[in-house]
């Protein structure tokens, strides 16, 4: 499996990953109709660490031995095992927030509204990775390792 | 289906900890015989959803912790509904309750904890319930429709979610705490006052330095008397106050017992062949550098896992376990991990860091050793990222330099020193404009 890896150097830190991240994971996809007229206002699951002029972006790692898989008191996030991907289930999660306390990256996100988290899925179900092929200065790439 | 027999691999237990285990050794071992047996009648399920179940927030199928057919993809036998009896480690056989008999190459003893009941006469008539097991749940649910006013004992974590979960049915509810504050041996005070304040505007009614006196009723408690004479009617009595290691199958053999089960690093108990985990083990705390009794869901699923490579032939550490928990009281988010201390200065060269902003509901609090370890830490209404303090106190990072950062809300990784930040991340990012 690979991974998403970030070139601060390069990080214009225009939050764009963030923003077509929330877009991949709405319902309509679209830019304009995900933010302005659906129910659930869509949300990054990734961050850029900002500290100017140092800026990147960072999303699950989806590590090998994934601290949150084992913290997780509902069975809603697991590893699998052909694709790599951690991934998380809402419909079994809980909102307990025993992944926040453990992702040493601190890439789980919590969706308040609906007492959920929300994190990195590397776009399943999609044709391309949202963050990495909207960036416009290729500061996010994906490599396989 | 599953005949009594020999076994590669023989789990005694039936929740996170088993899990781990069978996850952790079928992913090196593929072919080997596992075979576990279950006391309780049902699929594995967490324990850790009680509340979520009885405050009316998920439905039963939802409290299943793996899919139906896991212990079939598996390739695991279950014999449930047993209860192991005896373990004769110098046969490698285990007897179950009905006399029958299972060998094992490799044994985890993974029973779990049992429901402290304090010793106050009538804790034993039928409106009375811990809250950890299936049959708790099912007799909690029973009396839920019926029950007007409920009594929990133990203002701890179990007891405080216990307490909401019954006022979010719509039940008024009593606490009671012996100590002065909730949550004592979790959390500082100011962190249980914050609990406090929070119960209090939901309409939970608390006692502290209280406990029963008298239970009153003749099959079922109609009211308790507590120990500063007030009285309060009571149809549902919650059992809150603790969780005591399940060590009675250790106990008559050589495996040692302190608390509960000692285990190395790679889990083996003191008998070579049978490992431990969870909450009947005593197992290595990273911060405090002792063994000791670590009731929590993440150490136990671990703690398994961790057994599970050992017992295949991979050798492997556990050496993340630490106190830590992720909480919540009406809406009011916690969580902690190692350390707990409360006051400004604590013997043992330990440094306390805190921030309390009244305004925003947030706090923050940092121990840290002399050399700038954080040792433990608490965050209060503002927990995002929280787990990236775990990762600095599991690689013991010297923080004091940057110590002030802690406390911002949005702390990540760019608040780093440059060097230190480069080094956590360096699998992650791409350094040098290429």
């Amino acid at each position: 499996m690979g991974r998403i890896k970030a070139k601060p150097e390069v990080c214009m830190g225009c939050h764009l990953c963030e923003v077509w991240c929330a877009v991949a994971h709405s319902k309509s996809k679209h830019i304009i109709k995900a933010f302005l007229y659906e129910e659930d206002k869509p949300l990054p699951r990734l961050l850029v660490e900002e500290k100017l002029p140092l800026t990147f972006a960072l999303q699950c790692r989806h590590c090998a031995e994934p601290d949150c898989v084992t913290a997780c008191i509902s069975g809603a996030l697991w590893k699998d095992p052909e694709s790599g991907r951690v991934i998380h289930d809402p419909n079994q999660c809980v909102g307990c927030y025993s992944c926040v306390l453990t992702c040493p990256y601190g890439n789980i996100f919590i969706n308040h509204r609906k007492r959920e988290i929300i994190k990195c899925d590397l776009c399943a179900g999609l044709d391309t990775l949202y963050c990495v092929s909207h960036c416009p200065n290729e500061a996010l790439v994906y490599e396989d390792c | 289906m599953c005949n009594m027999g020999d076994f590669d691999y023989l789990i005694i237990g039936n929740s996170a900890g088993t899990v781990g285990c069978i996850e952790g050794l079928r992913s090196v071992d593929k072919n080997g015989t596992v075979a576990l047996v279950a006391e309780e009648d049902c699929h594995v399920y967490s324990r850790a959803l009680i509340p979520y179940y009885l405050g009316g927030q998920i439905t039963r199928d939802k409290m299943y912790y793996r899919p139906l057919d896991f212990y079939d993809r598996a390739r695991v036998c279950v014999f449930q509904g047993h209860q192991a009896v005896k373990i004769d480690s110098a046969v490698r056989v285990v007897e179950l309750d009905n006399g029958s008999r299972l060998g094992y190459g490799m044994l985890l003893i993974a029973t779990g904890g049992k429901p402290v009941f304090p010793p106050i006469p009538g804790l034993d008539k039928q409106n009375v319930f811990s809250f950890h097991s299936m049959p708790d749940l099912l007799g909690i649910e029973k009396e839920l429709a019926g029950a007007r006013s409920a009594v929990v004992l133990g203002g701890g974590v179990i007891g405080l979610m216990a307490a909401e979960a019954l006022h979010k049915r719509g039940i008024k509810v009593h606490v009671l705490e012996l100590a002065e504050r909730l949550l004592a041996p979790v959390v500082d005070a100011t962190t249980s006052h914050l609990v406090e304040d929070a119960l209090q505007k939901a309409g939970v009614a608390m006692y502290l330095n209280n406990t029963i006196d008298q239970v009153h009723g003749t099959e079922r408690v109609e009211s308790v008397t507590l120990k500063n004479g007030q009285n309060i009617p009571c149809d549902l009595l919650i059992v809150g106050v603790g969780v005591a290691p399940r060590v009675e199958l250790a106990e008559g053999t050589s495996i040692e017992v302190n608390r509960g089960i000692v285990v190395d690093k790679r889990m083996q108990t003191s008998v070579s062949g049978i490992f431990a985990c969870g909450d009947c083990a005593s197992t290595y705390n990273f911060v405090t550098g002792t063994e000791q009794n670590l009731p929590l869901w993440p150490n136990a699923y671990l703690g398994g896992r961790i057994a599970g490579f050992n017992m295949a032939g991979m050798e492997r550490s556990f050496i993340q376990g630490t106190t830590m928990n992720a909480m919540h009281f009406f809406d009011v988010n916690i969580v902690n991990a190692g350390v707990n201390v409360t006051g400004a200065n604590q013997g043992d060269g330990l440094e306390v860091k805190q921030n309390y902003d009244s305004d925003g509901q947030t706090y923050r609090k940092f121990v840290l050793s002399e050399n700038g370890h954080i040792k433990g830490f608490i965050l209060v209404g503002q927990i995002a990222r929280a787990g990236i303090f775990l990762n600095l106190m599991r690689r013991k990072i010297d923080v004091r330099a940057f110590q002030q950062e802690l406390f911002k809300n949005d702390f990540g990784y760019a608040d780093l020193p440059e060097i230190l930040r480069w080094k956590l991340l360096q699998d992650d990012v791409i350094l040098g404009v290429v």
